[in-house]
């Protein structure tokens, strides 16, 4: 078996699982049972500033969209912060840190934007002997109408700023969580890198309405006819997330940064390619939510298994594919596919000519006995007709050999040529 | 003293009482929403789809399917009801694994088609379910039909025309409408009186008068009709059935099958209905199985089914056979039977093996069910095509349902063919082509 422990900015854990700051970690009662799972980590419900505790609507916190047979495919919340006592989270991360000491224990943040709260929170942390801090500036509601989570992370240099303060004042790891709702997330990471932040984690949840009552005509989650936005998770924000991690991987300003990898984290394969796109650890919430604790035992086995089968450690895995994530500029635009039917395996829906005569480049044909086959001389190798067949691998893609004519175009597959140096491009470098 | 299944001869409640009502309650229970729900996922939205070319109503099934995913089960059952009035029973009766179900790509993938008939059912039963009738007359023409026949074909010949505000009559000559759906089909199809509830769901239309007891050729007379109505459609189904004519064909015991189910149909108390010990049914179609299986429902401890071809011939569908033999009915081919024995009720029933063994064999009978097809009662002055009646036997006249060919005397042919017939009547009415 692999071995999947962990050292992320210094915090060590069992495996590269960690539960996100989220409903699933604001109690010691949940922490443990998630310990005695296998959990390799928690990142506490946020914790606000010493005063009057946060209160919460009495009403849904939670809205959902499902497939079909009920499959969560994604949760939409409008829960604050922890609503508990700041002196009884403190008193439980203290006493599970020292029960479960192989275990990370990251206590995620959120005060208002002055010194002296990060402060006063920050020395109050220590004392648990937590691992390490999470500051949270990525949750879109509520809590941003008061000036905090996404109103700091949608402005890099309060980012910069805060971030700053924590290194400052405080000697724990600082993991900058980044929201996802703002235009290039880049920016607010090299914010956090200038502050200091020892890692980042993202992304956080996006701004979002899950449905609207067509009776009602109330925003889902309805609290007594209103809906306010609230922030969206699950599996259906993971395709979102990976593009944010690899951006933050490659990008030279950023690259290197310790990444945590959030959204949408169901199974042993979403962490695989969060890792392989540079994440040194991930953290999971929604499944959880969905499935409970138990999933652990899946996500470890499958990671140990999969390293196993490739011949290769966790550290090898992180960042494998992030050299091959790149500008859409440097794509060969001499790798020249078709896309081919099985005959043997087609069922003869005719979803690919439906979609590719109606929608696309008229490149399959249909014969009265429904055999579907692809035109080359009008196949652009979109790969529509693979993604709406419903059987797996009965339409492929395949590539033309060096030499060939693609009967699309007429020419003749070369070698490597991107779009910087075609003759279409007015800004192509010259060649010669 | 009571009646079990060991009892010998033809004796009622062989049964315990209570078992009566689960055996002829419906045989696929209606899905829940969720259900549903999944199950209409599974739907591919086939690009000009096998299913529908499959449907003798061509009813556009993707889009009924999309439409019960889309939560809108009573959009469903009209995409449903435009196609097939009485969707609500082909929903029921239909043999779906050899018509859209076996069209199905899923069928040719995996072996396990969308299951469209229970979903047809479903989307059926929420708009039946509604107050009122979906559909609304146009204004009225002025001009009478007369229907002959309240089975599939007349019921939905008779709904379209007065879609069309003709005025019809139909002329029924049983006690009941509904055809062969209120007398002929296994109760375990049609459970709940569905097709009383559906006949008169669909006269809510309006515009459609019911006379009852009025047989063609005993109570009317086709001259009557031509002569009152400005046009008739004959969907009068087969009135006769053919006999086996071999010796013991009159002994006590022996009758035929659809006789049989008729009564079993109208039988309001199923445990009052005698069943034989040991059955046999002669025959290899859709009556053979309802009779068959009913038997054993109804307490029989041995009923057999005998074809004289082979299985591959039997023109009850592999499904339906299936379905028997799980109830526990034997099946035995390539035996046809040459005599009934017994002394003045049938005791033993004789057959050869035609498989060119020569060997004879007999089996213990107490009661005998002949299913060995049925006819058109003779019919004079019509055009024939075969021994059916032509689409257009006279002028003035249409015909569809089991009296005409071409059906495979399904139901879900006969509606089509009854819809269709309306629409040639309605523009001979209106001097649109015809």
């Amino acid at each position: 078996m692999a071995d999947l422990s962990t050292n992320f900015v210094g915090i060590k854990s069992p495996n590269p699982f960690w539960l996100a700051s989220a409903p699933p970690t604001d109690k010691e009662y949940n922490v443990v049972r998630a310990f005695k799972a296998g959990w390799g980590g928690v990142v506490w419900k946020t914790l606000g500033a010493e005063g009057p505790p946060i209160v919460n609507v009495n009403g849904p916190r939670y809205g959902a969209v499902w497939g079909a047979d009920r499959r969560l495919m994604g949760l939409n919340n409008i829960e604050l912060i922890t609503d508990r006592p700041l002196e009884v989270n403190l008193r439980e991360i203290k006493q599970v840190k020292r029960d479960w000491p192989d275990r990370a224990m990251v206590v995620s943040l959120m005060v208002p934007c002055d010194e002296d709260s990060w402060k006063a929170i920050l020395k109050r942390v220590e004392e648990t002997e937590a691992d390490g801090v999470e500051l949270n500036f990525g949750c879109p509601h509520g809590m941003s109408e008061r000036g905090m989570g996404s109103a700091v992370g949608q402005v890099p240099e309060y980012i910069e700023m805060v971030t700053r303060w924590v290194k400052q004042h405080s000697r724990m790891p600082c993991i900058v969580k980044l929201t996802p709702n703002i235009t290039d997330i880049r920016k607010p990471a090299e914010a956090a890198k200038r502050g200091g932040a020892d890692a980042v984690s993202l992304i956080n949840t996006i701004s979002s309405i899950t449905s609207v009552d067509l009776d009602s005509f109330s925003p889902e989650p309805s609290i007594d006819g209103k809906g306010a936005h609230g922030g969206y998770c699950g599996p259906a924000v993971k395709p979102i997330a990976l593009n944010m991690v690899a951006e933050i991987a490659r990008d030279p300003a950023t690259a290197g940064l310790p990444i945590s990898g959030i959204g949408g984290v169901t199974t042993w394969r979403d962490a695989a390619e969060f890792i392989a796109l540079g994440a040194g650890t991930v953290q999971v919430c929604t499944a959880a939510m969905t499935y409970g604790f138990g999933i652990i035992k899946e996500m470890t086995a499958g990671l140990s298994l999969y390293l196993d089968d490739k011949g290769m450690t966790l550290d090898q895995l992180q960042g494998r594919a992030v050299p091959n994530v790149t500008d859409w500029q440097y794509l060969n635009l001499n790798y020249v596919t078709k896309a081919r039917i099985n005959q043997d395996l087609c069922i003869q829906c005719g979803r690919c000519y439906a979609a590719c005569e109606d929608t696309s480049h008229q490149a399959i044909s249909m014969s009265p006995e429904r055999v579907f086959d692809v035109i080359d001389e009008e196949c652009v190798a979109c790969n529509l007709c693979v993604n709406v067949c419903p059987v797996q691998d009965c339409i492929t893609m395949e590539q033309l050999p060096k030499g060939a004519t693609d009967p699309r175009t007429g020419h003749e597959v070369g070698d490597y040529a991107n779009w910087t140096t075609h003759p279409n491009n007015p800004m192509a470098s010259a060649a010669e | 003293m009571s009646n079990s299944v060991t009892t010998p001869g033809i004796r009622h409640g062989r049964l315990p009482a209570e078992l009566y009502a689960s055996h002829f309650d419906d045989l696929y229970p209606v899905y829940d929403p969720h259900e549903a729900m999944v199950a209409a996922d599974r739907c591919y939205f086939c690009h000009d789809a096998p299913c529908i070319t499959a449907c003798p109503t061509e009813i556009d099934i993707p889009l009924f399917i999309r439409q019960i995913q889309a939560g809108q089960p009573e959009a469903a059952a009209r995409t449903i009801f435009d196609q097939n009035i009485l969707g609500g029973t082909c929903a029921r009766v239909c043999p779906t694994e050899t018509l859209c179900e076996g069209a199905c790509v899923r069928e040719a993938a995996e072996g396990k088609p969308v299951e469209i008939g229970r979903l047809q059912r479903y989307a059926t039963d929420a708009l039946m379910a509604r107050q009122g009738h979906p559909y609304a007359r146009a204004d009225s023409t002025g001009k009478r039909v007369a229907v002959v026949g309240a089975g599939p074909a007349g019921l939905a010949c008779a709904h379209r025309l007065a879609m069309h505000g003709h005025e019809v009559t139909i002329h029924e000559a049983e006690a009941k409408p509904g055809g062969l759906n209120e007398y002929g089909i296994a109760a375990y199809k049609m459970a709940g009186g569905f097709a009383a509830r559906e006949v008169e769901w669909l006269m809510g239309i309006g515009g459609i008068t019911l006379e009852t007891g009025k047989a063609l050729g005993r109570d009317l007379s086709l001259d009557q009709l031509q002569a009152g109505f400005d046009a008739v459609f004959l969907g009068i189904g087969l009135g006769d059935v053919n006999r086996l004519d071999i010796p013991g064909e009159n002994l006590d015991g022996v009758r035929d099958a659809v006789e049989f189910i008729a009564e079993l149909r109208q039988t309001e108390d199923l445990s009052r209905l005698p069943i034989g010990r040991d059955v046999v049914v002669i025959g290899g179609g859709m009556t053979a199985v309802d009779a068959a299986v009913q038997s054993k429902l109804l307490g029989a401890e041995h009923v057999s089914m005998l074809y004289r071809r082979g299985r591959e011939a039997m023109s009850a569908s592999d499904h339906e056979i299936e379905h028997a033999a799980t109830e526990g009915v034997t099946i035995i081919t390539n035996a046809t039977p040459v005599a009934i024995h017994g002394q003045g009720a049938v005791a033993e029933v004789e057959f050869a093996y035609t498989d060119g063994t020569g060997e004879n064999f007999r089996l213990r009978a107490d009661q005998v069910f002949k299913a060995i097809g049925q006819k058109l009662a003779g019919m004079d002055g019509l055009t024939m095509e075969g021994r059916k009646l032509a689409a257009q036997p006279a002028a003035g006249v249409w015909a569809g349902g089991d009296c005409t060919g071409g059906g495979e005397d399904l139901t879900v042919t006969a509606v089509a063919q009854g819809r269709d017939a309306a629409a040639e009547i309605h523009a001979y009415l209106t001097g649109n082509g015809g």
